[in-house]
């Protein structure tokens, strides 16, 4: 027995039974010199033999072999006739190489110069070319050569495998590791071409990689790196630094240069970056001329005046383009079209701005306002023989034209309250031991997306027991309730409420504060009252920028969508499951220690739709009156461009208004006042602390 | 897991010599003589990697390669082929074919070990 796991040994064995095939091939083909098939035998033998042979150390045989399976080779494919003398030729080599396997040393190297000779002769072409130089794999010949190079050099590797290399079985993940075994690699993937998730096709390559490698090792190993992907891949290897621009692909325009702002940190040179102070020199000048430029421009700046209407209609017409904007928004948002999506952005942004400067073009300085009022106080403050000086601030606070308009009123009524009731004549100011002359103070403010407007004067401040003995007795509230003072000075707006013991021209008939107060609800705007005994009465009225549009949390309550003002919202929490098991009447959450009531928000608009397993709570709140509304699910936040209800809706309760959602359906807009009231009276009927009773108007 | 390496050539010496290289390295060898045992064999197992030869009876390097990217098991499987032609028209046509890299016979032991490695990892 033969030992069967020396491959040598199998070769002989081997190449025994292919020369016996080789024969009697060889033989038939005598007959039939045409024989394709036969053509192919002869010729895979010899293959065969050639290919095993040189790796078994048979290298004179396969070297022999080689010319012979060439001419064989040629005459399979055609380009030469077969020929019997070939064929003789070849029954003699084949022979030759039998006993060059199996006894070479007896192989007589003349008997195989002479079979060769006869070949040429017969295949008439060039002298056979000598046998093919092993080609070695470069990798096992580069790593042998490697340590010969003693510096250490850093490359910049770029690669984009074809899209099909992985369907090809080619593994990126081994290049890079191989890359790594180089030297010190830092590697980064290139994913600007990674299409969106959907049109991802996992078994697509569509990285890329930047690889920076700092190696010892030559080109040549970086380059057999990629021996087998070589042909498809975009490849360039670029030296980072110039010790080494020789070895640098002389094609590549990069390689030469420096690359000094991505390598800094690797590259051992000095790598001088001459942009920055080349850039720093000429931009002062440039910057001064652009400044003198918009200076000339403001100079000529100037004013053009529209009708109202004109901006009225703008406004209506941007609103509406806010609102197609909204649906566009979300219909895109399940679009997977790149360039629909981008024009969808862009879109978006040109009508935010849009929006933007047009809410822009409504705004007014406040001031206009506050000037009409210097006549009204000098003309009352003689008419009750009052020194009232009138002083200002913020004039320049810009707030929306519709809304300055609508101000005039309510703002009339506060400053004739505070002249006839707050502020006292001299002598009685004197005799409280104060500067003759009253005081009263306008000023406007921004306060994030409110303009907060204070009116305040230093009189003798709300009398806190005649506003209490005055509500027992219309029954507003319970006699000897307990109130905040800011719920006590609520009851001032209350209609038909006047403490004036007599009337006089100016105020007193109970219609006053009522009307400041439902204008300022009608403009979704808050009143908070402080006063203090003998000091005064400050009154700040917050007003949102803008009429047109308001920010809004959309939720939703059964099937329908509400929208709840921002302004008003102080935070959302979940129902805690106590609470969710209560009877109605008994609402309230415990918010950081102090009792909230909350309503139902399912409950007042009847909803028979199946309640979501963990509802919401959203924290509303006017002035330091807070109320929980419970929702079905918070949507977010929500841009909304307000239409008021229809007459035939107008008295609908708690409602203010609607707006139109990005789907086109409709939304309801909370009105906040009347839930906060209707919330307080709820929860003053059950509650344990008693709350001021407000009718909701 | 030891990963399984198809090794395909008509010529029993070729195979036994890619069997000892392989499998002293850690692989597992799995052997078939020409290209229609090999996709019979490929189609009831599942393989690391193939290593073919090209020129073989009954279904040659070329054909076999293509059979099996034509399955879906074999996408994506490194195909490496042996050849002792050095001329590019015989590999690019197994490139195109979806061969994943080649070997050029003869070759040493520490060439076809670095071949395998660099297609499939240690």
């Amino acid at each position: 027995m033969t030992n069967r796991t020396d491959p040598a040994q199998i070769f002989r064995e081997e190449s025994a039974e292919l020369l016996a095939e080789l024969e009697s091939t060889l033989l038939r083909l005598e007959a039939r010199p045409g024989d394709r098939d036969l053509l192919d035998t002869a010729f895979r033998a010899l293959h065969t033999i050639k290919g095993s042979g040189a790796m078994f150390g048979f290298d004179a045989a396969a070297a022999f072999t080689h010319h012979l399976e060439s001419a064989f080779d040629r005459m399979r494919t055609g380009a030469l006739a077969p020929n019997s003398v070939l064929i003789g030729v070849a029954l003699a080599a084949k022979d030759h190489i039998r006993a060059l396997i199996e006894t070479p040393a007896l192989a007589d190297p003349a008997e195989g110069e002479r079979l060769l000779a006869l070949v040429a002769a017969q295949t008439a072409g060039p002298p056979p070319a000598p046998a093919p130089v092993p080609e070695c794999i470069a990798e096992t010949t580069a790593e042998t050569a490697a340590p010969s190079d003693p510096d250490r050099r850093t490359w910049r590797v770029r690669f984009r495998l074809a899209p099909d290399a992985m369907e090809r079985g080619t593994n990126p993940l081994l290049l890079l590791d191989e890359l790594r075994s180089l030297g010190d690699a830092t590697i980064r993937a290139v994913t600007d071409a990674v299409p969106p998730l959907e049109e991802l096709d996992p078994s697509r390559c569509v990285l890329a990689w930047d690889v920076t490698l700092t190696t010892a090792q030559p080109l040549s190993t970086i380059q057999d790196v990629f021996i087998f992907v070589m042909d498809d891949t975009d490849l360039t290897i670029d030296a980072v630094n110039d010790e080494a621009p020789a070895t640098a692909p002389p094609s590549d325009i990069d390689a030469a240069a420096p690359q000094p702002t991505a390598h800094a940190e690797i590259d051992p040179g000095p790598t001088p970056s001459p942009a920055t102070p080349v850039a720093a020199a000429p931009a002062p000048p440039i910057a001064a001329e652009s400044g003198g430029r918009n200076a000339a421009n403001a100079n000529s700046a100037s004013s053009i005046r529209v009708p109202a209407q004109r901006l009225d209609d703008l406004m209506d017409q941007v609103g509406e383009l806010v609102i197609a904007q909204a649906r566009l928004k979300q219909l895109i948002g399940a679009s997977t079209d790149l360039q629909v999506k981008s024009v969808a952005e862009e879109i978006e942004r040109l009508s935010n701005g849009l929006r933007d400067i047009t809410m822009g073009i409504r705004m007014v300085p406040i001031g206009s306002l506050f000037g009409r009022f210097r006549r009204l106080v000098r003309d009352l403050s003689q008419e009750l023989g009052k020194d009232v000086a009138l002083t200002m601030s913020g004039e320049d606070t810009e707030l929306d034209k519709t809304m300055i308009e609508r101000l005039n009123d309510p703002l009339v009524h506060i400053i004739r309250n505070s002249l006839d009731h707050g502020l006292e004549t001299a002598d009685q100011r004197t005799a409280g031991g104060k500067a003759p002359q009253g005081h009263i103070h306008l000023s406007a403010r921004h306060a994030g997306t409110q303009v907060l407007i204070t009116i305040r004067d230093d009189g003798r401040g709300l009398d806190r027991d005649r506003i209490r003995a005055k509500a027992e007795e219309q029954e507003l509230i319970q006699a000897g309730a307990k109130l905040s003072d800011a719920e006590l000075f609520q009851l001032i707006f209350h209609p038909g409420f006047s403490t004036a013991r007599t009337l006089t021209s100016l105020s007193g008939r109970g219609v006053g504060m009522d009307v400041v107060k439902r204008t300022i609800d009608a403009l979704r705007g808050t009143i908070d009252i402080t006063s203090t005994p003998n000091q005064g009465t400050e009154i700040t009225l917050g007003l949102p920028l803008t009429l047109a549009i308001i920010d809004g949390l959309l939720v939703r309550v059964g099937r329908g969508r509400y929208v709840i003002p921002l302004f008003a919202v102080e935070e959302c929490v979940e129902l805690p499951p106590t609470a969710e098991g209560r009877q109605a009447g008994r609402n309230f959450l415990n918010i950081r220690g102090a009792l909230v009531p909350f309503i139902r928000l399912r409950e007042s608009f009847a909803v028979s739709h199946p309640p979501d397993a963990y509802p919401k709570v959203v924290i509303i709140s006017t002035g330091d009156r807070r109320v929980g509304l419970v929702v079905d699910q918070v949507l977010g936040d929500h841009q909304t461009v307000i239409k008021s209800m229809s007459k035939l809706h107008a008295d609908v309760a708690n409602f203010s208004g609607a707006t139109i959602l990005g789907d086109g359906s409709v939304a309801l807009i909370l009105d906040i006042g009347q839930l906060v009231a209707a919330g307080q009276a709820a929860g003053q009927a059950a509650g344990p602390a008693p709350e001021p009773q407000r009718a909701a108007s | 897991m030891a990963k399984t390496i198809l090794s395909v050539d008509d010529s029993a010496s070729m195979r036994q010599m890619v069997k000892l290289t392989l499998s002293s390295a850690g692989y597992q060898v799995v052997e078939a003589a020409d290209g229609r045992d090999a996709l019979a064999k490929a189609k009831a197992g599942t393989f690391n990697m193939v290593l073919t030869d090209l020129n073989m009876p009954n279904m040659d390097g070329l054909s076999l390669i293509r059979e099996l990217r034509g399955l879906s098991a074999y996408r994506g499987v490194p195909i490496v082929f042996l050849t002792t032609e050095s001329d590019a028209g015989k590999k690019n046509e197994a490139k195109a074919a979806g061969a994943t890299a080649w070997i050029v016979k003869p070759f040493q032991q520490d060439q076809l070990l670095g071949v395998v490695r660099k297609v499939i990892g240690p």
